[in-house]
């Protein structure tokens, strides 16, 4: 069960022709795959696309009664290779992941849809997080599109466009017997904006209809001597009915403007900031209307060599506006008005910097440069390029703290770095292979563990080189995502099958966590749609492996010790630690409301929350280094005398344990105390509470008066 | 081009409740009448990192006029936004520092207070001494600029920050929508809606008023003129006749001494520091006071007794209760994580017995059996009469391994003071502050006084170098600048090295 619930976005799944749609992109997009009559979605979660995932999870019973099989695919591999379906029936399906990170994962089978192709429409959603925030700012979707031949869509991030755009993909990839590519920036997915909805469809051809009757042609098989003919098909065909189908349906889009000497190019994706930079340079209004003539690419591959022909001749000079690199339109333009001898000078990425995000101030130098050499007649007005100068920006920055990403309050990965931040005391330092998923936030302050991240699951993969006997044992650490994602086979067999000598930890927390908390294989909570509880500890030794242990995270003792054992232990061979404690955001999302109601019912609730005495707290800080917890933090010393804040737990604690833990294994400080709050007691907790602070409270009493005669 | 659209940049931190606020501001434009966008990069950001949500609105009549709709941009723009909203302080700084804050025309809403982020949380000293600064630096950035304590006014009314936030943009007259409307949203969203109301209202008319302004910080006590026994008047009159610089803190070291051990203890207290104070030629008095602090803080280092006197004292469980909010009446239990070390327990018993202990390895294995993890209950009976015997054993603490050894440390140190003071005043004051380095229990404990140790050892060679209270002032924040000692190891090879 994921993070959010979507009961609310399940019900504008539903809307009808002419009703009025309102949320996020990514929501739209999956409204759209509905009313295109697409009879199977798979995909991976994560962001920005583990929404499209989460809603189609919670709105099983409208994909039932539109007969669209819907599945949280094991991998980007495994929801890429389900495409196959539309290879040899007019079946549409559309499936979505992170790229480039999934796409990079799916390339194998997607290299192979691309050359067998397709008869029924296949779309791939890609949320490409590029930029700002972004977790993995690295390379461009643009190449894979490329280099399998696949075509990508960059739609305006508008949601009438962006819906255009789902519904025309899956006609231009039928059109064109081609898989397509939708991509859509961090910020699209996540706008709030509207569009008219239309009726749903089902599918005109069922899944059902392909399986009563197979069919098969050996020309979509990828052996050859098919392969050539797909090859040739590629370039003689498909290519060409492709820029033909952009053309005739104007999926791109020119917006004249007045002036004839200059004229940008420009990604579909990057329309709204572009303009919003030229309304700042007096170039254009609220509304969009400017006197610079736009090309707009709603598909930047393929492109179409008329159209830049068309928009180009006549212009002095045409800026190519487009994020990322390299360059790949802007050679490719140069390249076509070349063979063409049109004389425009292509502007791109000597005005514009060559990598990182376009946001709008990056768009407003580029363009300001490019109109200052080529377009200085037009004398627009002195723009507000205010560059802030107010401020010492230099003390602000040492005043600023950055602010890393960390593990939640109460998570259960936080005991158990604790205890590997421990054991590299009693060690010395260890080689720490790390992954991805929450646990690579234990690379950050205040653990600082982990020498290399390779990739989704490939933590015990990137320890391989160090297998051998070596003297010390590697550590590797792999998240139950990645572990099901495809870990178990890289990582766990792999070191059975070569005889590895080292230590592979699996962080199970119930989840794929990092991505909004979907289901994995071996998550434990009923789910009707899904089959849970499949053991990783067996899985593991299904494998091969004969050293596995099980460790609960929040026991830190226990954890040591078994890390202790796992690194000095005789046996030679792969060692595995299922380090288990479920993620608390999950957990306190199932437990919350139980806890309330059963307070609310008169049922008596212990509560348990963590605190720090801040008499007895001297402000080393020792805790917060060994923790990090969000809840765990400091405040003013309320002591005259010291001026080092204290640490101190605020009231997002969720009473997790770990304060106690850390404070008892690392020999820290006897500050921390665990108050029990007691909801609807008993006659029996009652009674004993009185008796005990009468005794106490008489005690106190006596100490308090002989204190206040003493005082100055 | 007489449209405007209205621009508003909100940065929130995870678990405040951003994306609520959205949900709020778009019903409300839409409820008006305006054509609407938000955006916002969450990623991983929702793990303890900041988000930044953005908003553009712009009425729907004058879309409709022109028909078209008009193009709004994913992301503030430096110089172009009209109102910037920051739920905590730091973030608030981050958005000037991108320069989103205009002051010919930016609305700045920021909460003072703070949430620390991961380094300044972990220092071993103060990692966030520039609040002040930053909040002073805040102050004349917008064009208008509404500051005050959100956090101070969701805890007012038990609500999340976001109803705060409403009602301080609201306030603040920056969006041209009614009140009513704007609670309406918070009624149709259904939620909480009694507190969030509430909430709301109380930052609404907070940002009317302009914000607050911070608090002023509490003057120094005044020296009583009676003590509450007539035995301790003379500390008084002592402390009386300390330069007036260093009497409040010499106040509130006497106070601690007593609290600690007994009158005779304060005296003594008093005795070392007028010791110190006689050699004090400084009309800013900063050795007196300096060496009045530290000393207090050392004399009262925290033994199993101090531990056991603080965590039995009735005033501890009120502020337990409050802490961790518990109802009036409500029952609690309180556990105290203790794990006594072999050391702890021989610094509790007599000196003599306390060396042979940790001398025998046969007793330190016997004794070992007390060592470990307890956990021990407070608010049970046989818990608390435990501890609260303990600290009555406070008495017989001048006789204890612990005690002397510190109160031979205390001496030592005093010792260097004096002696330096004379002819190297400035060093004088930094060797007094160095008692910060000692601080936190066992290994804690340890390292601060492996490190005290090491940076008194070079006090000679610093005391021959004309910038030697510099150079230890230097060699203190080292020391306080990582766990593992490297800042420090540095900084004393750069010194021997000359």
């Amino acid at each position: 069960m994921a993070e959010r619930s979507f009961a609310h976005e399940v019900k504008s799944l539903r809307l009808g022709a002419g009703e009025e749609f309102r949320g996020e992109g990514i929501l739209a997009v999956t409204k759209a795959l509905l009313q295109s009559g697409v009879a199977y979605v798979g995909g991976y979660q994560g962001a920005p696309v583990s929404h499209l995932m989460d809603v189609l999870s919670d709105a099983e019973d409208i994909l039932e009664s539109l007969g669209v099989h819907f599945e949280a695919s094991a991998s980007e591999a495994t929801a890429a290779a389900m495409l196959a379906a539309s290879i040899n029936y007019p079946l549409r399906g559309a499936v979505t992941w992170k790229s480039t990170v999934g796409t990079n994962v799916a390339s194998d089978a997607l290299s192979n849809l691309a050359s067998a192709g397709v008869r029924g429409g296949a779309l791939i959603i890609l949320g490409e997080d590029y930029g700002e925030g972004a977790s993995i700012m690295q390379e461009r979707t643009h190449a894979f599109a490329m280099k399998s031949q696949m075509w990508l869509l960059d739609p305006r991030p508008h949601l009438p466009e962006i819906v255009r755009a789902v519904e025309q993909g899956f006609e231009l990839s039928e059109a064109t017997h081609t898989p397509v590519m939708l991509m859509l920036r961090i910020r699209a997915c996540h706008v709030y904006g509207r569009f008219t909805a239309r009726d749903n469809r089902r599918p005109e051809f069922s899944l059902a209809d392909a399986l009563a009757n197979p069919h098969r042609d050996y020309g979509r098989i990828i052996l050859p001597p098919s392969t050539y003919a797909q090859e040739r098909e590629k370039v003689e065909q498909r290519l060409p009915a492709a820029q033909r189908f952009i053309a005739e349906r104007g999926l791109n889009e020119v917006m004249p403007g007045g002036n004839g000497d200059v004229g940008i190019v420009l990604q579909g994706g990057l329309y709204n900031n572009t303009l919003r930079a030229l309304e700042l340079l007096h170039r254009a209004d609220p509304f969009g209307r400017t006197d610079l003539p736009l090309y707009l690419l709603n598909v930047t591959y393929p492109l179409v060599p008329d159209e830049w022909e068309r928009f180009c001749r006549g212009k002095k000079a045409v800026l190519v506006i487009e994020e990322g690199q390299p360059e790949y339109i802007e050679q490719a333009a140069s390249q076509m008005l070349h063979q063409r001898g049109v004389a425009s000078r292509i502007v791109g990425k000597e005005v514009l910097p060559m990598a990182g995000e376009y946001t709008v101030d990056v768009l407003r130098k580029g363009l300001q440069r490019f109109l200052d050499e080529w377009c200085p007649a037009a004398a627009a007005p002195a723009a507000p390029a205010r560059e802030v100068s107010l401020t010492p920006m230099g003390r602000l920055a040492a005043l600023v703290p950055p602010r890393p990403s960390g593990l939640c309050t109460g998570c259960p990965e936080r005991p158990f770095f604790a205890a590997m931040k421990l054991l590299q005391k009693e060690t010395g330092p260890l080689h720490i292979s790390a992954d991805i998923g929450c646990h690579s936030f234990a690379t950050l302050p205040p653990f600082n563990l982990g020498n290399s991240i390779m990739g989704y699951g490939l933590g015990a993969a990137a320890a391989s080189a160090f297998g051998s006997p070596q003297g010390r044992r590697a550590v590797s650490v792999m998240g139950d995502g990645g572990f099901w994602h495809n870990g178990l086979t890289s990582g766990i067999g792999n070191s059975v099958f070569n005889k590895h000598d080292d230590v592979t930890i699996i962080v199970d927390n119930g989840y794929s966590a990092a991505t909004g908390g979907q289901d994995i294989p071996s998550s434990r909570a009923a789910n009707q749609h899904r089959q849970g509880n499949n053991s990783i500890v067996d899985a593991v030794r299904g494998v091969g492996i004969r050293w596995v242990k099980r460790t609960h995270t929040y026991n830190m003792r226990e954890t040591l010790k078994i890390l202790r054992d796992a690194l000095h232990t005789d046996y030679r061979g792969p060692k595995v630690i299922v380090a288990e404690g479920e993620c608390q955001l999950n957990r306190q999302r199932r437990v919350r409301p139980l806890t309330r109601k059963a307070i609310e019912a008169g049922e008596r609730v212990v509560r348990e929350r963590f605190g720090v005495d801040a008499d007895t707290c001297t402000g080393d800080h020792s805790c917060i280094r060994l923790s990090g917890c969000p809840s765990l933090t400091i405040k003013a010393n309320p002591d005259p005398l010291r001026s080092d804040p204290v640490a101190h737990v605020d009231n997002s604690c969720v009473g997790c344990g770990v304060c106690g833990e850390v404070a008892d294994a690392a020999v820290l400080c006897p500050s921390f105390y665990r108050a029990d709050l007691i909801y609807n007691p008993g006659a029996w907790d009652r009674l004993l509470h009185a008796v005990r602070g009468a005794i106490i409270g008489w005690l106190q009493r006596g100490s308090e008066r002989r204190r206040l005669r003493h005082a100055l | 081009m007489a449209e405007r659209t209205i621009k508003l940049s909100v940065a929130a931190l995870g678990g405040q409740g951003g994306g609520v606020l959205t949900d709020w501001l778009i019903a409300i434009a839409e409820a008006n009448g305006y054509i609407v966008q938000s955006t916002s990069v969450p990623g991983v950001a929702q793990r303890t990192g900041a988000t930044i949500y953005y908003l553009e609105f712009f009425p729907r009549e004058q879309a409709t006029r022109a028909g078209r709709e008009p193009i709004m941009a994913l992301m503030p723009v430096a110089g172009d936004v009209d109102c910037v909203v920051a739920s905590e302080l730091a973030e608030a700084g981050r958005a000037v520092q991108r320069g989103l804050v205009n002051p010919e025309r930016t609305t700045l809403i920021a909460s003072t207070h703070r949430t620390y982020a991961i380094a300044e949380k972990s220092a071993m000293g103060d990692g966030a001494p520039h609040t002040a600064e930053l909040l002073d630096l805040l102050r004349g950035q917008g064009q208008r600029t509404i500051l005050f304590d959100m956090e101070a006014a969701a805890e007012r009314h038990h609500s999340l920050i976001s109803a705060v936030l409403l009602g301080a943009i609201c306030g603040a007259g920056v969006l041209p929508f009614p009140r009513g409307s704007f609670e309406e949203a918070i009624r149709a969203g259904g939620l909480a809606v009694k507190t969030n109301l509430a909430a709301f209202g109380d930052a609404l008319e907070i940002a009317q008023r302009g914000g607050e302004s911070p608090p002023q910080p509490a003057a120094a006590a005044a020296i009583p003129e009676r003590a509450q026994t007539p035995a301790l008047q003379p500390l008084l009159e002592r402390i009386r006749r300390l330069p007036p610089a260093a009497r409040a803190t010499a106040l509130e070291g006497a106070r601690r001494c007593l609290d600690y051990q007994d009158a005779r203890y304060a005296a003594l207290y008093l005795e070392r520091l007028e010791a110190i104070v006689a050699l004090d030629r400084d009309p800013e008095a900063a050795l007196s006071e300096a060496t009045a602090r530290a000393l207090a803080l050392w004399m009262s280092f925290e033994d199993t007794l101090r531990v056991a006197q603080l965590k039995t004292r009735g005033t501890r469980l009120e502020r337990v209760r409050s802490e961790v909010r518990a109802d009036a009446g409500q029952l609690l239990d309180v556990t105290e994580f203790m794990k006594p070390r072999i050391e702890e327990i021989a610094g509790t018993l007599p000196a003599g017995m306390g060396r042979r202990v940790l001398a025998s390895a046969r007793l330190r294995a016997w004794l070992s059996r007390f060592t470990g993890g307890r956990q021990i209950h407070t608010t049970h009976v046989g818990g608390f009469v435990l501890l609260y015997l303990l600290g009555a054993l406070r008495r017989f603490r001048r006789g204890t391994l612990r005690y002397q050894e510190e109160d031979a440390r205390i001496r030592a140190w005093l010792a260097r003071i004096a002696e330096l003071a004379p002819a190297h005043y400035a060093l004088a004051v930094e060797v007094a502050r160095l008692q910060r380095l000692v601080k936190g229990y066992g290994e804690t404990h340890e390292r601060g006084w492996r490190n005290f140790s090491a940076l008194v050892g070079e006090l000679d060679r610093l005391a021959a170098r004309s910038d030697g209270a510099d150079t230890l002032a230097r060699l203190q924040a080292a020391a306080l600048a990582d766990e593992e000692g490297t800042a420090l190891r540095r900084e004393l090879a750069a010194l021997a090295a000359g």
